[in-house]
């Protein structure tokens, strides 16, 4: 009896420690990005919102919040789109090679993303092709659409084959089928997908850093700001906000999943394979 | 007697020699079969016996590897779902969720482009059809498991389609709801006077609805009758074991004439049969076995009461149903119990297993099988 008591606290303990270690220095980034002083340190010396003020008044800044909402918008919408397709696919037909390809396209999931960002590096130079905020896309297209997949493909999966074929057969034609039955069916998974993607390209460095030309993206500004340290409270508040808004995003995209969920009748708290 | 079971009614559906594959797996080994026109017909069979491939391939879900189906005269090879004049009733009911009732009903209406007014009272006399008058609005996902039931039903009818499919729809329900949905099936059949075609697994569910059954088992069809046909008549011992229960008595042909055909059977002795009892094709020397209905034979409660053949046996099993009482009795000179059903008339005492009993049944009611 009293083992079993002792071991419930050695896994408390582990949990409690476990959950500090990795959410503890998030917290110090609101904290810091409100406390007066330039330097990063205890004890705090006042409050204050002068970093957020400079943050409205750094032009350099605008453009990376503009480069990177550009490349976010971008990466979601294609990879979205690939994530559609090749989800209906794989739910609906089986085809020779299956696995192996969709093994290949889920594989950017646990490559490094430093080799992949040297990889396409090397080949757009080999090619040719200058660097651009589309050759970012590019990148980003590439690491987002696995998650894509993985959120449009569990949104398939709940899909009942006969809901098609019951359109199809009350006279709707493919096409119409789609837009009637499918896509109002997988919406929520394609809205998730969209807000998931946008998220992971918005907050992306190694690509972006390696594949971008003179347009930097948000994340390589940031990193550039680095060098100065008494820019470092204002690249704290920057944080902060990014930081507020992921969130945002990863509650909202998971929203979405669980209303898709409920409404196919499913039990929206499990996470069917995903996160 | 009804049209339906007129066999000069017009064929609705024209099955000829219907195979399918898939890969080095033959679903369906030939199929001919003409489906006639307002009957409410069967497939009946365990599953994997081909029975809801063939269903699809009605519907134009699928095309058959070899052989046509035709529908009220057209061949339909090439023919797509969207364009047959059949309706399916999917065993998920396929209820789109995303929809209201109404929409759900009206959804293949929308294709036809009906005045709005027109749209609403056919939507509106389908619901009512099917007992949902003032469902419309709903959303289809607050739905019980009979309401879907009944949505798909009105979503099928509504299309007016010379075919109702209805695969397995009564299996999601439970006993109850599906004693009452049979009813109200086979009435709402007959008083449209649609085709309906019923996949099925449960012989209950089929006897109780059907006017016609194809009773399949490894892509064919092995017998084709009527309810009381099958029941009576199975033309082998397979169909006889699926429809009800049978006993099967091992037989042998110990002398024939003109006139009749002498068996000795297991258990019960010698029994006369006349020649002209002798099912289609038969030849006395097929005969090897015959098979008894539960209710063929009677356990008779004491001496005075009596029968054309009285044999002794101990009961085994005891299964008391309420209106109904089963035994397993061991007859003298056979090693498995047979079943023997009886009604719990007033009065009747129900035996205990371990107890003697007087098995009382008629020679006429035994059935022959190769």
């Amino acid at each position: 009896m009293s083992n079993r008591r002792n071991k419930l606290n050695w896994l408390n303990t582990y949990a409690v420690v476990y959950m500090v270690f990795l959410y503890a220095p998030v917290v110090l980034l609101p904290i810091f990005a409100f406390n007066s002083s330039t330097i990063i340190a205890f004890p705090l010396s006042g409050f204050t919102t002068e970093w957020f003020g400079v943050l409205w008044t750094t032009d350099a800044l605008h453009s990376a919040v503009r480069n990177s909402l550009l490349v976010a918008v971008s990466a979601a919408t294609i990879s979205t789109v690939l994530g559609l397709f090749a989800a209906r696919a794989v739910a609906r037909y089986s085809f020779p090679l299956e696995r192996g390809i969709m093994g290949l396209i889920m594989l950017p999931l646990v490559l490094p993303e430093i080799i992949i960002a040297v990889a396409l590096l090397i080949v757009l130079i080999q090619l040719g092709l200058s660097l651009s905020l589309w050759t970012v896309v590019l990148g980003h297209v590439l690491i987002c659409t696995p998650f894509s997949i993985a959120v449009l493909g569990s949104a398939f999966r709940g899909l009942d084959p006969s809901m098609e074929e019951a359109s199809f057969d009350l006279g709707e034609t493919r096409w119409g089928t789609f837009r009637r039955v499918t896509f109002p069916l997988v919406l929520p998974g394609v809205i998730s997908s969209l807000l998931i993607t946008f998220t992971i390209s918005l907050d992306e460095f190694i690509i972006a850093f390696f594949l971008t030309g003179t347009d930097v993206t948000l994340p390589v500004y940031i990193w550039s700001q680095m060098r100065f340290p008494a820019k470092l409270p204002s690249i704290m508040a920057l944080g902060t906000i990014l930081l507020g808004l992921t969130v945002a995003l990863l509650i909202l995209a998971e929203i979405f999943r669980r209303r898709s969920a409920t409404r196919r009748g499913l039990d929206a708290s499990t996470t069917e394979g995903l996160v | 007697m009804r049209d339906t079971e007129n066999p000069q009614a017009r064929t609705i559906i024209a099955l000829n020699a219907v195979t399918k594959s898939f890969g080095a797996v033959q679903a369906l080994k030939g199929i001919t079969a003409n489906i006639r026109e307002g009957e409410f017909f069967s497939l009946l069979g365990p599953s994997g016996c081909g029975k809801t491939t063939l269903l699809r391939m009605i519907a134009g879900f699928d095309e058959p590897t070899t052989g046509t189906i035709a529908i009220d005269g057209k061949p339909m090879a090439g023919i797509a779902a969207n364009h047959r004049p059949t309706n399916m009733v999917f065993q998920s009911y396929a209820i789109f969720p995303h929809l209201s009732v109404a929409d759900n009903v009206g959804y293949g209406l929308k294709k036809r482009r009906l005045p709005k007014a027109e749209y609403r009272r056919e939507v509106e006399q389908a619901l009512e059809m099917v007992d949902l008058g003032g469902y419309g609005p709903r959303a289809a996902h607050t739905l019980s498991g009979g309401q879907r039931q009944r949505v798909a039903l009105a979503r099928a009818l509504i299309m007016k389609p010379k075919v109702v499919l209805l695969d397995e729809p009564l299996s999601a329900l439970d006993k109850k709801l599906r004693d009452q949905m049979q009813l109200e099936l086979r009435q709402l059949q007959r008083s449209v006077g649609i085709t309906f075609i019923l996949v099925t697994h449960d012989q209950e569910e089929a006897l109780i609805m059907s006017d016609r059954i194809a009773v399949m088992f490894d892509g064919q069809i092995e017998q084709l009758a009527t309810p009381e046909d099958l029941y009576r008549r199975p033309v082998n011992q397979r169909v006889a074991s699926f429809i009800g229960v049978m006993n099967f008595l091992g037989a042998q042909v110990s002398g024939s004439d003109e006139n009749q055909v002498s068996l000795d059977v297991q258990a019960l002795g010698r029994i006369d049969i006349p020649r002209a009892g002798l099912p289609e094709g038969m030849k006395p020397e097929d005969i090897h076995r015959v098979g008894v209905r539960p209710e063929m034979m009677t356990i008779l409660i004491d001496s005075a009461t009596t029968a054309e053949r009285i044999i002794e046996g101990e009961v085994v099993e005891t299964s008391y149903y309420g209106d109904m009482t089963y035994y397993a009795v061991r007859l003298i000179g056979l090693e498995e119990p047979v079943t023997i059903s009886m009604r719990n008339t007033a009065g009747r005492a129900v035996l205990r297993p371990g107890e003697i009993a007087r098995v009382g049944f008629a020679t006429d009611s035994i059935i022959l099988f190769r």
